[in-house]
């Protein structure tokens, strides 16, 4: 299952880190951050509970970069 | 702007205006030091708040944490030498402030600019309700079958059949080619054409998702993904550099002193923490992790504004190093609408012989097979067809009336055991025999794109070494359209299987590995070779979702010039990436040796910082502005 997230963050720097951020989350396949189109697109694991894992992201995302902003 | 910049713009011209004033304003100690503290806050307040969060986070090496210590340690060193100097810590946060206010800006711009080129995307569709109203809905909940309005002006939002009326339409977002295209009742259109006059009803036969408008608007967004070796290499340098240049400014604010003591000289501490600081506003890697991406995204925005789809910033690096140019003839050199040129039949007559053969041809979606058809107009009577087959490389047999008829190649011929005769006309040329005896031919001939023989010349002017042809055509034919052309080689006669094994051995005779083979196509039947080369480029690919996804590179056209336009595209963006990665590392490590002697203070350090950082963002800019590729009279 993938999804696409439009996401808010300043410099291209911090969507790396919110890649990696996202990618090492429990129950996260794969992601990718497009900084130019303010994208994030994750890939889920089978069966899980997709918006407890992006809460997860969003808490980890947060963590690595203060000021981002996840859309949901 | 956005709220967040027009409130930074506003913070950074009060600093500025207080600097300004605290300069003339004849206060000394620490009323002094309490005004130019609160310059300091307003300036750097949320640089000082992330720096906090990322020390609580156990993110350090965040260029916030880098400034706030900076910033911070030049306010100590000036109370330390009661120097009074709060100046250069507050214009150190300024120009921090002011670089990251332009880059946001710069990023938001280009941002909008190319989100502009690619403005495809439809808001609604128009459904007709029972009593001829009209009703806006969310293109993902039209279904397949349904009859959907397009006004005058508005973009058709779904792949469909006309049904109702004629329009032009303007394909430009999509294809570059400014020329309209005229529409009428049982016309295929696509999504993300724009109808300029009629009123046009169109049955949709794909869903929104699965529409050419969405698969683009996918395929660019997911670009980004694919990183080239420059960004992989940026993201590496970053992880490294950064801490080395950290636990450099350590070692050089502890060190020399501490030495100096050793040796029995004064440790002179303020000097070395003050050239540590210098080491720490130089470390920020900003020019280069913002100016890269920056580049590729401008590269690929500029490209699809041509009608070109990149799939990834690693295609436009690959394409940028292509040497050697392979092309399929028909459909890609040639306009690939052949046109039957003569009929010389042995004992029937001419309308006989051409009736058979368009019979055969009538199920084969072969280009050959459509205008033997449309030369054949009354082709729908009431023979009957049979038992039809079509042999990829030689032909179709079909029963027809009773009487087996095959139409094809001199190999298709020779399975048949029938005889048969050349033809002096240069063509491609399809041999009829009925019941395994000759009853003629008929030459049918492809016309060269107008713009063919200027692509190889500029292909040649934009430094590739090699063009070859590839043709399952007749070697006359060939060798003809190769002279015209002026192709360096051609191969003719191939099997679809020839074309790959062929591929690979012009990428086995390539002169270095670094060279790179480019396969042009039109995506029919040739997706193993687009696959196989090292890039493989589609063309006028429109609407043909299995070329899409075989190529790194689809143009959206059928014009060898954007070959030409696509090429030069990816030159300029990676020299322009190369003029980055260069300009930026050498103007670092040359402030980094001139700071660690003391030559470079902390100004030089800010221009290190910021101004590489802008003079990178607008020279990678530059990678959206290209001139068309002009078409000679």
């Amino acid at each position: 299952m993938k999804k696409t997230y439009k996401i808010e963050v300043d410099c291209a720097n911090c969507a790396q880190k919110m890649e990696d951020a996202a990618k090492a989350t429990a129950g996260v396949k794969d992601a990718s951050v497009n900084f130019m189109a303010l994208k994030m697109k994750v890939e889920f694991e089978d069966s899980v509970d997709e918006n407890a894992v992006m809460d997860e992201v969003t808490k980890a995302c947060k963590k690595v970069e203060s000021d981002c902003e996840i859309f949901r | 702007m956005s709220k967040k910049q027009k409130k930074n713009l506003i913070r950074i011209l009060i600093v500025m205006v207080m600097v300004i004033a605290l300069i003339f304003l004849p206060v000394t100690g620490w009323i002094r030091f309490g005004l130019y503290m609160i310059a300091y806050l307003v300036v750097g307040y949320d640089v000082l708040i992330k720096a906090g969060k990322g020390i609580i986070n156990r993110q350090p090496f965040d260029e916030s944490l880098l400034m706030a210590v900076a910033t911070i340690g030049a306010i100590g060193l000036a109370l330390y030498e009661k120097s009074g100097d709060y100046n250069e810590a507050i214009a150190v946060m300024l120009f921090y402030q002011i670089g990251e206010w332009f880059q946001g800006y710069a990023v938001g711009r280009s941002r909008k600019n190319i989100a502009d080129l690619m403005d495809i995307c439809p808001d609604y569709a128009n459904i007709e309700g029972e009593n001829g109203e009209l009703t806006e809905v969310d293109p993902d909940d039209v279904e397949i079958g349904t009859v959907i309005v397009v006004k005058a002006g508005e973009k058709i939002p779904i792949d469909g059949i006309v049904v109702e009326g004629t329009s032009f339409l303007d394909t430009a977002a999509l294809t570059g080619e400014s020329l309209p295209r005229e529409v009428k009742p049982g016309d295929e259109v696509i999504s993300g054409c724009i109808n300029q006059n009629g009123l046009l009803k169109i049955r949709t036969t794909k869903e929104f998702g699965e529409s050419t408008v969405s698969k683009v608007l996918e395929l660019i967004e997911d670009a980004g993904s694919r990183k080239s070796r420059s960004e992989n290499f940026i993201t590496k340098f970053a992880r490294v550099y950064t801490p080395i240049v950290v636990y450099s400014a350590l070692a050089l604010a502890v060190l020399p002193p501490i030495v100096s003591l050793l040796l029995g000289y004064d440790a002179s501490w303020p000097t070395w923490v003050y050239r540590a600081l210098t080491f720490l506003v130089i470390s920020c890697p900003c020019a280069l992790v913002v100016s890269i991406p920056m580049s590729f995204f401008a590269g690929i925005g500029a490209a699809s504004h041509h009608g070109i789809l990149i799939k990834g910033s690693n295609y436009l690096e690959i394409l940028s190093q292509t040497k050697t140019v392979v092309f399929d003839k028909t459909g890609t050199l040639t306009k690939g609408v052949f046109e039957v040129a003569a009929i010389h039949p042995k004992d029937i007559d001419e309308k006989e012989l051409l009736h058979l053969a368009a019979h055969a041809e009538r199920y084969s979606g072969h280009p050959i097979a459509a205008s033997i058809r449309r030369a054949y107009v009354e082709e729908a009577d009431d023979c009957s067809i049979e038992d039809v087959n079509e042999i990829s490389g030689q032909g179709v047999t079909a029963q027809i009336n009773g009487h087996r008829v095959a139409v094809g190649n001199k190999l298709l011929m020779q399975n048949e055991g029938s005889e048969w005769k050349d033809c002096h006309h240069i063509g491609t040329i399809l041999h009829i025999a009925i019941d395994g005896s000759y009853a003629g031919h008929i030459v049918i001939s492809d016309i060269e794109k107008p713009h063919s023989a200027q692509a190889i010349r500029d292909l040649k002017r934009s430094g590739v070494k090699k063009t070859v042809m590839l043709t399952g055509d007749r070697k006359e034919v060939a060798d003809q359209v190769a002279a015209d052309l002026k192709v360096d080689e051609v191969l003719s006669e191939l099997l679809p299987q020839d074309k790959v094994e062929n591929v690979e051995r012009l990428i086995h005779e390539k002169q270095s590995e670094n060279d790179v083979l480019a396969f042009v196509g039109d995506g029919i039947n040739d997706a193993p070779v687009l696959s196989r080369a090292d890039i493989g480029i589609a063309m006028g690919a429109l609407g043909s979702d299995a070329a899409i996804e075989a190529a790194d590179v689809v143009l959206m056209d059928d014009d060898p010039l954007k070959i030409v336009t696509a090429i030069r595209i990816s030159r300029k963006c990676l020299r322009i990436v190369k003029e980055n990665i260069c300009f930026s590392i050498i103007v670092k490590i040359s402030c980094l040796l001139l700071g660690a002697l003391g030559i470079a203070n902390m100004w030089y350090a800010i221009f290190a910082d910021v101004g590489v950082m802008v003079l990178a963002v607008l020279n990678s800019i530059r990678c959206m502005f290209l001139k068309d590729v002009q078409a000679d009279e």
